[in-house]
């Protein structure tokens, strides 16, 4: 038994996780009758499908007549960079105001590209703040904090 | 056909107000402008101008500028796919193969006009055919019980899946996982708020916008990155625009051909826009008395391919506003725009709302017609736009989407909600799943689930209700001969064909 298809091997456990956490998680709700469906019915269908789905798949990458393929390699930093870059600027909006939220937001999102350049990464900072406060704030009035509430309390 | 003219009338009144031919102008230049950009799709452009239209008073107004963007944005992809031979988006991945050869051998002028004329050609015929079936078809709609509508979203799920890429069995699990996921947040019936974990923002379900933009903007700018680019871009190469005689002549029965395909697999729930590309190339192919030519610069390469994926968007809005059931994920985000105005999709949408029905529908004309006026004048301001460096737009793309994510409930929650999705789409295209479905499935979740329910009360308990109505056995057949389709041997192996060019 070799394994010769990882996407599907990972993609067929990965199902199955999802339909197990979901149908266990369903039995806490009413399940019902066909009739009278309650919250747990169709979900529960839904993951014991999505398991048995995913069993099929993972089952597959054994298989010889798959064909043979390798996951490529996570972009740790590209990853964690980005996903950093946004959680940070929901972190410090709502007390920090939008000016500083975007400001963290471009600057971290810029260390990603692997030809970061500080020079072009603050002027496009400036700019994009700019265009955000005169189209959005401005122009369409959504509703943002502006400034960090300790100015402006 | 005096109904029909008149319906027309009506809308072009609507569509041709100072404010409304403003914004639909807007749409479509905000949709090109970056809709051009490699990369960004016309689901995650719309995504990301959303927050735009939350401040408009009226919904009409609202979705002409959406629609302008989507359309505007399918044919920005176009001009990426001619100038830098990459797919702006999956409908233009076709129009790589003898567009960019095309640019290569210094004529990217024609290449984009015949785009743009073949799009043109194929929106305004497509434009027609929503206005004389949608009527009718919402009609049959009226005659829909839950059963009928539980089948049709099966249909539509498996036609989903049928034309997604790659292996159909794990497109057939991100529908599933999509519908699982689409369960989150308050049953309807109950009152339970389901897998919510008693986060409060949580029983409000997950918001559509946020999985759209983490998987599909997020997931996109973490995998582009990955990548070091390589762009070939013809910047320079662009004068002479106008096709000569010979190009046009090549060109326009491939358009009329892809316009015809286009419209008809676009009505098909799942995703017309990217099978009828694919489909009108290998049939320009089959029927060329010098096939050779094709993937060597072949004018009908692209006039055919380009014209059948303008058809099929534009008449993917038939299921979307007869049925009320979004057939593609980017009719999902209409959905989704609409009830942010307090509109029901739905076959009653055209009685309840003629001046938003016909009014979006002479607007796509007038769009298309902007887009070529727009187009022919602007490529060369595309072309530098194309000549912008990634590692200075990516950051902008994630602000659009932070800002519009925050703007839907003026709460981070939604920001931090396209984190989770984000990491999943970026594994999902790891492992070689395609995140469509899946988006879909999600949309479509609480829906099914509800005429799942009202069709067995009504049955009290019996399964065989969805096969004794004729109108959902018909729907549930359709699908089972789709699936059959795709597991027959030789139609399978023309499948992975028609997509193998993608990966």
């Amino acid at each position: 038994m070799q394994v010769r298809n990882h996407h599907d091997l990972w993609a067929g456990l990965m199902f199955i996780a999802f339909g197990a956490i979901f149908m266990i998680l369903s039995q806490q709700y009413q399940i019902g009758t066909a009739a009278k469906m309650g919250p747990g019915y169709f979900p529960t269908i839904l993951g014991g499908l999505l398991a048995l789905l995913g069993l099929a798949i993972s089952l597959s990458a054994f298989a010889k007549s798959n064909h043979e393929a390798k996951v490529a390699p996570t972009g740790w930093r590209e990853l964690i960079l980005i996903l950093l870059a946004v959680i940070l600027f929901a972190a410090t909006l709502p007390q920090l105001g939008i000016v500083i939220a975007l400001l963290v937001l471009v600057l971290v999102s810029s260390l990603a590209s692997h030809e970061f350049n500080l020079r072009d990464t603050i002027l496009g900072a400036i700019f994009l703040i700019v265009l955000t406060y005169v189209v959005f704030v401005k122009g369409l009035e959504l509703q943002f904090p502006l400034w960090p509430k300790f100015l402006t309390a | 056909m005096d109904q029909l003219f008149s319906n027309l009338a009506l809308g072009f009144a609507t569509a041709a107000t100072l404010d409304n031919l403003f914004y639909c102008f807007i749409g479509v230049l905000l949709g090109t402008l970056i809709g051009v950009l490699p990369g960004i799709g016309p689901l995650a452009t719309i995504a990301m101008l959303l927050p735009i239209t939350y401040k408009m008073t009226d919904p009409v107004t609202a979705l002409i500028m959406l629609a302008g963007i989507y359309y505007g944005a399918q044919y920005g992809g176009s001009t990426t796919a001619i100038l830098v031979n990459l797919p702006g988006e999956s409908s233009s991945v076709v129009t790589v193969l003898d567009g960019y050869q095309m640019a290569r051998r210094g004529r990217a002028g024609p290449a984009l006009a015949v785009a743009a004329m073949a799009s043109f050609f194929a929106g305004t015929v497509a434009t027609f055919l929503l206005a004389a079936f949608a009527p009718p078809l919402a009609e049959v709609a009226f005659k829909f019980g839950p059963a009928e509508y539980f089948s049709l979203m099966v249909l539509g799920l498996i036609a989903a899946v049928v034309l997604a890429h790659g292996s159909i069995w794990k497109a057939l699990g991100m529908v599933i996982l999509g519908l699982l996921l689409g369960m989150i947040g308050t049953d309807v019936n109950s009152g339970v708020a389901r897998f919510s974990f008693d986060v409060p923002e949580l029983s409000d379900g997950v918001e559509f916008v946020a999985v759209a933009m983490g998987m599909f903007g997020f997931a996109e700018i973490i995998l582009n990155l990955e990548q070091k680019e390589n762009r070939e871009v013809f910047t320079n190469k662009v004068n002479n625009i106008f096709p000569r005689w010979p190009d046009m002549k090549a060109a326009f029965p491939a358009m009329f051909r892809g316009t015809a395909l286009g419209s008809l697999l676009g009505i098909l729930p799942g995703g017309g826009a990217v099978l009828s590309s694919f489909a009108s190339y290998a049939i320009e192919k089959k029927i060329s008395k010098t096939p050779q030519e094709f993937g060597k610069g072949a004018i009908q390469g692209v006039a055919g391919p380009e014209a059948a994926n303008n058809a099929g968007a534009q008449t993917s809005f038939i299921p979307m506003l007869t049925l009320g059931i979004p057939t593609t994920p980017v009719m999902a985000l209409m959905v989704a725009a609409m009830m942010i105005h307090n509109i029901q999709p739905g076959p009653q949408v055209m009685t309840s709302n003629p001046t938003l029905f016909w009014g979006l529908i002479a607007s796509m004309w007038i769009g298309n017609l902007m887009l070529v006026i727009l187009n022919l004048p602007l490529i060369g301001l595309w072309v530098k736009l194309l000549s912008v460096r990634y590692r200075v737009l990516y950051p902008a793309i994630l602000l659009f989407c932070c800002v519009g994510a925050y703007s839907i409930n003026n709460n981070v929650f939604d920001v931090f909600m396209t984190i989770p999705f984000a990491i999943l789409g970026y594994v999902l295209k790891k492992l070689s799943c395609e995140p469509a479905p899946m988006l879909l499935g999600f949309v479509l979740g609480k829906l099914m689930e509800e005429y799942l329910r009202r069709a067995m009360t009504i049955s009290r308990g019996d399964w065989t209700v969805f096969f004794t109505r004729p109108l959902s056995l018909t729907l549930l057949i359709l699908a089972g001969i789709l699936l059959v389709i795709v597991f027959l041997p030789a139609i399978g192996k023309k499948r992975e064909e028609a997509f193998a060019s993608d990966d």
